[in-house]
């Protein structure tokens, strides 16, 4: 069957910086992929390229056969594929219920009403429904980041990015954020997460891919990589992160 | 005594406000008039200058330095004198309207650009992560967050055009100072230009507490 994202020879640099040196990764329908690695070691970068956040070259990314490139195929391509970021950036000037609706009724042209009923349901099902009508700025980070990943989910997307969903947030409230995330796993949706939660990763992907230098040095299942590591960088990376 | 029957002559006040109050009102007309019209052009000037292509963003650009740079009364003397020597001859106060929209949207754009500039480049991200096409991103993202930071100064800007439309009495514009100097001639007494400095400063004094107040809440930071 073939890949629903599939990244050929991608690398991209910023003036003198190679932040993705040549990376090869295919992603099945319905797959759960973690991505993990030291700062700086291109990351964040390789999935920002897959919704075109960040122009890469050369290299190419199709997501469901479709080409990752600037033109009118990026609409096609963002509308399937969803994303979560570090830092929530929900709309600020918005309820959280109007975060929800406002893609739908734009993008996919959906009624008030019916863009409502459907906010309320994500609401519902990530968990604060009953904060719907409160502004962002109103809820704790974990809320905020529930509500992001309901607004993201408002469209239906095929696929999900997850940039370190829970990097920004206090400890205590990291847990209910990948229990949502934890929900959405295995339900279809094709999810690539960004995250420095090892249990999340050891307990839900169903690849972990360690990356270094903008390479992806190591992939494997879980247990493979966190149990059997075979690159002497991937186990000095573990025992750095799992020693505290 | 003198200096109250010079200066704060009451019968003279009396008699020359209707004259006074009919300039006031095309003070007004033209202060609105071009106020609206900066408003426009500076937020279409500050979106081609920050998003269109390149040859535009540079002419933007350009529009927005002369136009900073250029004295409104120097402007508008060219518009009214000059401009009939090609051909296009203006009335006194599509002449004042012209020159005030020009440098109102200049002085604009940079205030809009100043205001999407300061929106976080999540915001920006998000919303095309959600598959919102530019128009949307702007309208319902952008915009709406820019206009709350850009209102202090925007408020700031309006009283700057109102008061510069007491330019337009050089071109002989029947606005609340020529009429005040006028009324002046009439009456061999200075009071009717008291009586407009006073309403000017009436009709100003407002906004400036206003952006006073604005500026004090944004920054207490309300979002």
């Amino acid at each position: 069957m073939a890949p629903y994202i599939s990244l050929k020879g991608v690398s991209k640099s910023y003036d003198k910086f190679l932040a993705l040196d040549n990376v090869d990764l295919e992603v099945a329908a319905g797959e759960v992929v973690c991505i993990i690695g030291p700062s700086g070691s291109g990351k964040s970068t390789l999935v920002r390229c897959v919704n075109l956040l960040e122009q890469y070259g050369p290299g190419e990314i199709t997501v469901g056969g479709i080409p990752v490139c600037a033109g009118k195929n990026l609409a096609a391509v963002r509308a399937e594929v969803g994303m979560v970021f570090q830092s929530f950036n929900l709309f600020p000037h918005l309820t959280v219920k109007r975060n929800v609706m406002l893609a739908p009724m734009r993008t996919r042209k959906l009624d008030e009403a019916t863009a409502d009923a459907r906010a309320m349901a994500l609401l519902k099902r990530v968990g604060i429904a009953e904060q719907a009508d409160k502004y962002p700025g109103q809820l704790s980070g974990g809320q905020q980041q529930r509500v992001a990943i309901a607004r993201t989910l408002a469209m239906e997307p095929k696929a999900l990015l997850f940039d370190e969903p829970t990097s920004a947030l206090d400890p205590e409230m990291v847990g209910e954020v990948l229990d949502v995330m934890r929900g959405l796993a295995h339900t279809g949706v094709t999810m690539i997460v960004v995250t420095h939660e090892m249990g999340f990763a050891r307990q839900v992907a169903d690849r972990v891919i360690v990356m270094d230098g903008g390479r992806i040095i190591e992939a494997g299942t879980p247990a493979e990589v966190f149990d059997r590591p075979s690159q002497q960088r991937t186990q000095d990376f573990l025992k750095a992160v799992l020693s505290h | 005594m003198d200096i109250v029957r010079t200066f704060f002559n009451w019968p003279v006040l009396v008699d020359s406000l209707p004259l006074l109050l009919t300039g006031l009102w095309v003070t007004i007309q033209l202060g609105v008039a071009s106020i609206v019209a900066g408003l426009i052009l500076g937020l279409v000037v500050a979106l081609l200058r920050m998003y269109g292509p390149k040859p535009v963003a540079v002419i933007a650009k350009i529009y927005i330095d002369i136009f900073r740079s250029i004295p409104i009364l120097v402007l508008l003397i060219l518009v009214y004198y000059a401009l009939p020597f090609v051909g296009i001859r203006l009335s006194s106060f599509w002449a004042a309207w012209t020159a005030l929209t020009l440098v109102s949207g200049a002085y604009t754009a940079e205030i809009f650009r100043a205001g999407i500039e300061a929106i976080p480049k999540g915001q920006f991200e998000a919303s095309q992560a959600l598959g919102l096409s530019s128009r949307h991103m702007m309208v319902d993202v952008v915009l709406p967050q820019a206009i709350r930071i850009v209102i202090p100064p925007l408020t700031n800007n309006c009283i700057n055009v109102i008061k510069d439309t007491a330019l337009a009495s050089v071109v002989a514009m029947p606005d609340l100072l020529k009429q005040a100097t006028q009324a002046q001639a009439l009456a061999a007494n200075p009071t009717p230009l008291i009586g407009a400095a006073l309403i000017y400063i009436i009709l100003l004094w407002p906004l400036v507490a206003l952006v006073a107040r604005l500026e004090t809440r944004f920054k207490r930071g309300v979002r």
